[in-house]
């Protein structure tokens, strides 16, 4: 069971983070933290013209944590506001189904590989860390990248 | 007289459940400890045979419920050494007990702007939130001890941390998060000496090793009986009986008092003044009958064994590559509560490898984040034994851990 949550997906983008570090200019910075176990990360989001120009982030914690931020960079920066949101909404369903949900690889890419964290309620919060960060840096930015920040 | 340890696991029955498909190592007595069949009956006869309200009933079962329920606190201060069972509040946990004292004691300490509050940098949160906020309602400084790189309690600066502006001293006994053993004389004589009082946190040494507190000297004590083989939502405060007398009530409500009228209240002597409602009265039960079970065994022999196993646990983490203890590294002045890093590999990341084996650990700051600050770590995995813990259970600790490393480095 233990290999479903560390998947080798999983492992590589915690040993070789995608897009690590944070850069300039910006649109909008979130910090957020795990209190009960002490994850980190800050999150940037850069847009030019409705598009997720970078996406840049830093950050110590767990595996999943840093897996997590590196998948979203990869999944997200590039894309369009719009692009961005079905994908974040995706990941929100993957990690809140407890197993239950068969991800989409043409919608999550490397993100499939979370399916099996969601039958750790102690670590979903691990994975959606990176994802709520960006959702608060992204609405600082002047974007809501889900439809749930733009009415809010 | 020797310490049979198969003997004592037998009087605990989660230990014979299987974890991920693995016996149960259960190695996080620090955070709870788990519970004796002798706690978890006279629970049950309390519930089953005289449940009644105490202090408040004529009837048979209240009155046989109120004497269990007293019977338990004098168990509990001739276990602490208390010279009255007077001396003996029942809290919710020690959390409540420590800010009990800190809501409590604006008369008792006439704090102000210019006095000061010492803490130290390896508290428990909930030994440094409550005076952050009482010197934030008050204007008074927190000042505090800090950390030795060795883990101990840094007394270089003791006569200047201490001083005439000092009110009062609130400091662990026992870390929970390095296992550091503190001799709290000098800290104590100190304080006294320029009239300050002293708090300690006794929530990690009153269940681990022979604590008085007539030898400690300290004015107060505070500790929770589920880390001690008791039940959850029950903890004590123990404060010398003329400060008690001193301090107002803190939940006020039934029993907390004197004489009411519509214009005001009188309130009742400690420790009834501070027992507002209806106490957890079948939890404080429970905790006098785990004071029973270790005073039979004896808390003497319980340390002793700790400090076995401690010794043994200390050398087989220092045989695992990359594994870094924090806090003392011999077993001399600390207990058995060990805190290390994988290196390499985040501590959440190690607890979810152990558990997948069965082996139960704690893992993250372990509410004392200012101790992770302090050895530069966001996180760290902590081992914690206690009366049941075996030298299998470390080995197992030991091979777990070679798992990890084999996952992730």
């Amino acid at each position: 069971m233990i290999d479903q949550l560390y998947q080798d997906i999983i492992l590589d983008h915690y040993k070789h983070p995608h897009g690590k570090g944070l850069r300039a200019p910006y649109g909008g910075e979130a910090h957020h933290v795990n209190p009960t176990c002490g994850d980190e990360v800050t999150i940037r989001v850069a847009v030019d013209g409705g598009t997720l120009t970078d996406i840049s982030y830093d950050g110590m914690g767990c595996s999943i944590s840093q897996a997590s931020a590196s998948v979203l960079h990869e999944l997200l920066q590039g894309r369009t506001v719009e692009e961005a949101a079905p994908v974040q909404e995706a990941f929100v369903a993957l990690m809140q189904s407890r197993g239950q949900i068969e991800p989409d690889e043409e919608v999550l890419g490397d993100g499939v590989a979370f399916a099996g964290v969601a039958r750790y309620p102690a670590r979903v919060k691990c994975a959606l860390l990176p994802w709520m960060a960006f959702k608060d840096a992204a609405a600082r930015a002047g974007v809501g990248a889900s439809p749930e920040v733009k009415s809010s | 007289m020797t310490f049979d340890v198969a003997r004592v696991r037998a009087d605990f029955p989660i230990l014979d459940r299987e974890v991920n498909g693995h016996p149960l190592v259960y190695l996080d007595s620090a955070n709870t400890s788990q519970k004796p069949r002798q706690v978890l009956d006279a629970m049950r006869a309390h519930q089953e045979r005289y449940n009644g309200n105490v202090s408040r009933s004529v009837h048979t079962l209240g009155t046989e419920s109120t004497t269990a329920y007293e019977d338990a606190r004098a168990k509990i201060a001739a276990f602490i050494g208390a010279p009255s069972p007077d001396e003996v509040v029942f809290t919710k946990n020690s959390t409540e007990a420590i800010n009990l004292v800190a809501y409590t004691s604006a008369d008792l300490l006439q704090l102000g702007p210019g006095d000061e509050i010492v803490v130290s940098e390896m508290e428990h949160h909930s030994n440094l939130v409550p005076w952050q906020l009482l010197c934030q309602r008050t204007g008074a400084t927190l000042r505090w001890f800090g950390v030795t790189d060795e883990g101990r309690l840094d007394e270089s600066a003791l006569d200047e941390l201490v001083n005439e502006r000092t009110k009062l001293v609130s400091v662990v006994h026992m870390s929970n998060i390095l296992g550091t053993i503190n001799d709290p004389a000098r800290i104590v004589a100190r304080a006294h000496q320029v009239g300050a009082l002293v708090l300690l946190d006794c929530s990690q040494s009153v269940p681990h090793f022979p604590v008085d507190v007539v030898e400690l000297g300290a004015d107060f004590i505070a500790f929770t009986g589920h880390k001690m083989l008791g039940p959850t939502g029950i903890g004590v405060l123990w404060g010398r009986a003329e400060l008690l007398a001193a301090m107002p009530p803190f939940l006020a409500g039934g029993s907390t008092i004197e004489t009411v009228t519509m214009a005001g209240t009188t309130f009742a002597a400690p420790p009834a003044r501070f027992e507002g409602g209806t106490p957890p009265i079948t939890e404080a039960i429970g905790l006098g009958a785990a004071v029973d079970y270790l005073t039979a065994l004896g808390m003497e022999n319980i340390h002793r064994h700790e400090q076995e196993i401690t010794t043994y646990a200390l050398k087989a983490l220092a045989d695992v590559p990359g594994v870094r203890i924090f806090g003392p590294g011999t077993p001399e002045g600390r207990g058995g509560t060990v805190s290390f890093e994988v290196a390499g590999v985040h501590p959440h990341d190690v607890g979810q490898i152990l558990d997948d084996l069965g082996v139960e650990v704690r893992v993250g700051h372990h509410c004392a984040r200012p101790v992770c600050t302090r050895f530069g770590v966001p996180a760290m995995t902590r081992a914690s034994f206690y009366l049941y813990t075996t030298t299998d259970e470390i080995d197992a600790l030991a091979r777990g851990l070679e798992q990890v490393r084999k996952v992730f480095v």
